[in-house]
Protein backbone atom coordinates (compact mmCIF):
# COMPACT_ATOMS: atom_id res chain seq x y z
CA UNK A 1 0.00 0.00 0.00
CA UNK A 2 3.28 2.43 0.93
CA UNK A 3 4.09 1.70 -2.80
CA UNK A 4 0.57 2.71 -4.40
CA UNK A 5 0.62 5.63 -2.36
CA UNK A 6 3.88 6.65 -3.07
CA UNK A 7 3.38 6.31 -6.64
CA UNK A 8 0.10 8.59 -6.64
CA UNK A 9 1.58 11.62 -4.89
CA UNK A 10 4.63 11.41 -6.21
CA UNK A 11 3.32 11.03 -9.79
CA UNK A 12 0.64 13.73 -8.76
CA UNK A 13 3.65 16.13 -7.82
CA UNK A 14 5.46 15.78 -10.84
CA UNK A 15 2.73 15.87 -12.97
CA UNK A 16 1.96 19.69 -11.85
CA UNK A 17 5.41 20.17 -12.41
CA UNK A 18 5.11 19.16 -15.62
CA UNK A 19 1.62 21.89 -16.02
CA UNK A 20 3.55 24.24 -15.38
CA UNK A 21 6.47 23.46 -17.46
CA UNK A 22 4.36 23.51 -20.40
CA UNK A 23 2.03 25.91 -19.55
CA UNK A 24 4.36 28.85 -18.57
CA UNK A 25 7.40 27.90 -20.04
CA UNK A 26 9.40 28.12 -16.92
CA UNK A 27 12.80 26.35 -17.21
CA UNK A 28 13.60 23.41 -14.98
CA UNK A 29 15.57 25.31 -12.38
CA UNK A 30 12.63 28.06 -11.94
CA UNK A 31 10.25 24.85 -11.40
CA UNK A 32 12.49 23.43 -8.89
CA UNK A 33 13.14 26.66 -6.97
CA UNK A 34 9.39 27.00 -7.50
CA UNK A 35 8.85 23.92 -5.76
CA UNK A 36 11.31 24.07 -2.80
CA UNK A 37 9.70 27.15 -2.10
CA UNK A 38 6.10 25.79 -2.00
CA UNK A 39 6.85 22.43 -0.10
CA UNK A 40 8.59 24.79 3.06
CA UNK A 41 5.57 27.70 3.05
CA UNK A 42 2.87 24.31 2.66
CA UNK A 43 5.37 22.75 5.71
CA UNK A 44 4.82 26.02 7.52
CA UNK A 45 0.98 25.97 6.86
CA UNK A 46 0.80 22.80 8.23
CA UNK A 47 -0.53 21.33 5.12
CA UNK A 48 3.15 19.07 4.26
CA UNK A 49 2.66 16.84 7.19
CA UNK A 50 -0.71 15.55 6.40
CA UNK A 51 0.48 14.79 2.46
CA UNK A 52 4.25 12.85 4.06
CA UNK A 53 1.70 10.92 6.35
CA UNK A 54 -0.59 9.63 2.99
CA UNK A 55 2.41 9.67 -0.05
CA UNK A 56 5.67 8.61 2.64
CA UNK A 57 8.16 9.25 -0.33
CA UNK A 58 6.17 10.19 -2.81
CA UNK A 59 6.04 13.13 -0.60
CA UNK A 60 9.96 13.43 0.93
CA UNK A 61 11.25 12.54 -2.49
CA UNK A 62 10.27 15.43 -4.96
CA UNK A 63 11.80 18.04 -4.05
CA UNK A 64 8.93 19.79 -2.15
CA UNK A 65 9.84 17.42 0.72
CA UNK A 66 13.12 18.96 0.93
CA UNK A 67 11.36 22.45 1.64
CA UNK A 68 9.90 20.68 3.91
CA UNK A 69 12.74 19.06 5.34
CA UNK A 70 14.31 22.55 5.93
CA UNK A 71 11.19 23.88 7.47
CA UNK A 72 10.33 21.11 9.74
CA UNK A 73 14.18 20.65 11.03
CA UNK A 74 13.64 25.05 11.62
CA UNK A 75 10.87 24.61 13.91
CA UNK A 76 12.00 21.40 16.24
CA UNK A 77 15.04 23.51 16.45
CA UNK A 78 12.80 26.93 17.74
CA UNK A 79 11.15 24.65 20.09
CA UNK A 80 14.48 22.93 21.29
CA UNK A 81 16.69 26.07 21.19
CA UNK A 82 14.83 28.95 21.01
CA UNK A 83 16.03 32.17 18.44
CA UNK A 84 19.10 30.40 17.00
CA UNK A 85 17.31 27.38 16.23
CA UNK A 86 15.81 29.52 13.21
CA UNK A 87 19.45 29.50 12.36
CA UNK A 88 20.54 25.62 12.57
CA UNK A 89 17.68 23.93 12.18
CA UNK A 90 17.13 23.55 8.50
CA UNK A 91 20.82 22.65 7.56
CA UNK A 92 20.38 20.46 10.18
CA UNK A 93 17.91 18.18 9.48
CA UNK A 94 18.52 18.84 5.44
CA UNK A 95 22.09 18.36 6.15
CA UNK A 96 22.42 14.37 4.73
CA UNK A 97 20.39 15.37 1.55
CA UNK A 98 22.96 18.29 0.91
CA UNK A 99 26.37 16.99 2.18
CA UNK A 100 25.79 13.91 -0.70
CA UNK A 101 24.42 16.18 -3.00
CA UNK A 102 28.02 18.15 -2.35
CA UNK A 103 30.39 15.14 -1.97
CA UNK A 104 28.75 12.37 -4.69
CA UNK A 105 28.03 15.15 -7.02
CA UNK A 106 31.66 15.99 -7.14
CA UNK A 107 32.96 13.06 -6.88
CA UNK A 108 30.82 11.55 -10.19
CA UNK A 109 31.62 14.97 -11.85
CA UNK A 110 35.43 14.09 -11.66
CA UNK A 111 34.66 10.19 -12.33
CA UNK A 112 32.56 10.73 -15.64
CA UNK A 113 32.80 12.99 -18.68
CA UNK A 114 29.39 14.41 -20.33
CA UNK A 115 28.43 11.36 -23.13
CA UNK A 116 28.32 13.09 -26.36
CA UNK A 117 24.58 13.32 -27.88
CA UNK B 1 8.28 47.54 -31.07
CA UNK B 2 6.89 48.95 -33.70
CA UNK B 3 2.86 48.19 -34.34
CA UNK B 4 2.51 45.10 -36.71
CA UNK B 5 0.87 45.73 -40.05
CA UNK B 6 -2.18 43.92 -41.14
CA UNK B 7 -0.29 41.35 -42.92
CA UNK B 8 2.36 40.93 -40.52
CA UNK B 9 0.01 40.28 -37.40
CA UNK B 10 -2.03 37.60 -39.96
CA UNK B 11 1.02 36.06 -40.53
CA UNK B 12 1.54 35.82 -36.80
CA UNK B 13 -1.47 34.58 -36.13
CA UNK B 14 -0.85 31.66 -38.93
CA UNK B 15 2.64 30.91 -37.33
CA UNK B 16 0.91 30.91 -33.34
CA UNK B 17 -1.73 28.34 -35.24
CA UNK B 18 0.51 26.14 -37.20
CA UNK B 19 3.44 26.06 -34.19
CA UNK B 20 3.85 22.64 -32.57
CA UNK B 21 1.61 22.75 -29.51
CA UNK B 22 3.67 20.87 -26.79
CA UNK B 23 1.91 17.26 -26.08
CA UNK B 24 0.48 18.10 -23.30
CA UNK B 25 -1.48 14.99 -22.26
CA UNK B 26 1.72 12.28 -23.20
CA UNK B 27 3.92 15.09 -20.86
CA UNK B 28 1.64 15.00 -18.00
CA UNK B 29 1.68 11.23 -18.44
CA UNK B 30 4.80 10.82 -18.43
CA UNK B 31 5.96 13.05 -15.91
CA UNK B 32 3.37 11.09 -13.50
CA UNK B 33 4.78 7.45 -14.43
CA UNK B 34 8.15 8.59 -13.94
CA UNK B 35 8.14 10.84 -11.09
CA UNK B 36 5.84 7.87 -9.28
CA UNK B 37 8.38 5.29 -9.86
CA UNK B 38 11.00 7.30 -9.04
CA UNK B 39 9.23 7.93 -5.68
CA UNK B 40 8.48 3.86 -5.69
CA UNK B 41 12.37 3.18 -5.86
CA UNK B 42 12.74 5.71 -2.90
CA UNK B 43 9.80 4.34 -0.54
CA UNK B 44 11.83 0.67 -0.90
CA UNK B 45 14.91 2.11 0.01
CA UNK B 46 12.56 3.93 2.79
CA UNK B 47 11.40 0.78 3.71
CA UNK B 48 14.79 -0.70 3.64
CA UNK B 49 16.20 1.66 6.31
CA UNK B 50 13.21 1.29 8.16
CA UNK B 51 13.77 -2.46 8.28
CA UNK B 52 16.94 -1.75 9.82
CA UNK B 53 15.72 -0.02 12.92
CA UNK B 54 15.78 3.33 12.00
CA UNK B 55 12.43 5.31 12.60
CA UNK B 56 10.17 6.27 9.92
CA UNK B 57 11.47 10.15 10.97
CA UNK B 58 15.09 8.81 10.97
CA UNK B 59 14.82 6.96 7.30
CA UNK B 60 14.03 10.24 5.64
CA UNK B 61 18.03 11.16 5.94
CA UNK B 62 19.56 8.02 4.44
CA UNK B 63 16.61 7.71 2.05
CA UNK B 64 17.61 11.30 0.50
CA UNK B 65 21.37 10.42 0.08
CA UNK B 66 20.87 6.76 -1.52
CA UNK B 67 18.70 8.56 -4.20
CA UNK B 68 21.15 11.70 -4.67
CA UNK B 69 23.45 9.16 -4.90
CA UNK B 70 21.67 7.34 -7.68
CA UNK B 71 20.62 10.43 -9.33
CA UNK B 72 24.67 11.62 -9.50
CA UNK B 73 25.62 7.97 -10.65
CA UNK B 74 23.29 7.55 -13.11
CA UNK B 75 23.58 11.01 -14.75
CA UNK B 76 27.88 10.39 -14.73
CA UNK B 77 26.78 7.31 -16.81
CA UNK B 78 24.55 9.11 -19.15
CA UNK B 79 21.32 7.18 -18.46
CA UNK B 80 19.58 9.97 -16.46
CA UNK B 81 19.67 12.19 -18.93
CA UNK B 82 17.86 9.39 -21.54
CA UNK B 83 15.45 8.85 -19.42
CA UNK B 84 14.77 13.07 -18.87
CA UNK B 85 14.05 13.33 -22.20
CA UNK B 86 11.11 11.55 -21.97
CA UNK B 87 9.96 11.96 -18.57
CA UNK B 88 10.46 16.24 -18.48
CA UNK B 89 9.20 17.40 -15.01
CA UNK B 90 9.09 13.40 -14.03
CA UNK B 91 12.92 13.01 -13.74
CA UNK B 92 13.73 16.98 -12.73
CA UNK B 93 11.38 17.20 -9.86
CA UNK B 94 12.10 13.86 -7.84
CA UNK B 95 15.46 14.77 -5.09
CA UNK B 96 17.33 12.49 -7.95
CA UNK B 97 16.82 15.30 -10.62
CA UNK B 98 18.80 17.89 -8.08
CA UNK B 99 21.67 15.65 -7.99
CA UNK B 100 21.49 15.18 -11.93
CA UNK B 101 21.34 19.44 -12.20
CA UNK B 102 24.63 19.08 -9.77
CA UNK B 103 26.59 16.54 -11.65
CA UNK B 104 25.39 17.29 -15.75
CA UNK B 105 26.99 20.76 -15.62
CA UNK B 106 29.96 20.05 -12.99
CA UNK B 107 30.65 17.39 -15.93
CA UNK B 108 30.10 19.73 -18.98
CA UNK B 109 32.63 22.41 -17.88
CA UNK B 110 35.21 20.62 -16.43
CA UNK B 111 37.89 21.75 -19.30
CA UNK B 112 37.41 25.30 -17.25
CA UNK B 113 39.46 23.61 -14.19
CA UNK B 114 38.47 22.13 -10.79
CA UNK B 115 37.47 25.50 -9.01
CA UNK B 116 35.76 27.36 -11.66
CA UNK B 117 34.63 24.80 -14.01
CA UNK B 118 33.13 21.45 -11.71
CA UNK B 119 33.21 22.95 -8.22
CA UNK B 120 31.51 26.22 -9.37
CA UNK B 121 29.33 24.98 -11.66
CA UNK B 122 27.67 22.11 -9.70
CA UNK B 123 25.60 25.11 -8.49
CA UNK B 124 23.94 26.64 -11.14
CA UNK B 125 20.86 25.06 -10.09
CA UNK B 126 21.47 23.62 -6.75
CA UNK B 127 22.58 26.95 -5.59
CA UNK B 128 19.52 29.41 -6.52
CA UNK B 129 17.22 25.99 -4.59
CA UNK B 130 19.65 26.51 -1.68
CA UNK B 131 19.02 30.05 -1.41
CA UNK B 132 15.44 30.00 -1.89
CA UNK B 133 14.84 27.17 0.25
CA UNK B 134 16.95 28.55 3.06
CA UNK B 135 15.75 31.86 3.12
CA UNK B 136 12.07 30.58 3.56
CA UNK B 137 12.58 28.14 6.02
CA UNK B 138 14.68 31.07 7.96
CA UNK B 139 11.59 33.56 7.47
CA UNK B 140 9.01 30.60 8.36
CA UNK B 141 10.63 29.55 11.28
CA UNK B 142 11.48 33.42 12.45
CA UNK B 143 7.32 33.35 11.96
CA UNK B 144 7.10 30.44 14.12
CA UNK B 145 9.15 32.17 17.09
CA UNK B 146 7.62 35.70 17.18
CA UNK B 147 4.25 33.92 17.21
CA UNK B 148 5.25 31.68 20.06
CA UNK B 149 6.45 34.41 22.21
Amino acid sequence: MDYVMAFIVGGAICAIGQVLMDATKLSPAHVLVLFVTLGAVLSGLGLYEPLVEIGKAGATIPLTGFGHTLVRGVIEDVDKRGFLGIFTGGLTSAAAGITAAVVFGYLMSLLFNPKSK
Amino acid sequence: MQKLTKEQQDYQNLVNLKKPKPPYIKNIFMAFLVGGLICVIGQGIMNFFVSRGFSIKEAGAPTSATMVFLGAFLTGLGIYDKIGKKAGAGSIIPITGFANSIVSPAMEFKREGYVFGVASKMFVVAGPVLVYGMTSAFIIGLIYYLFKL
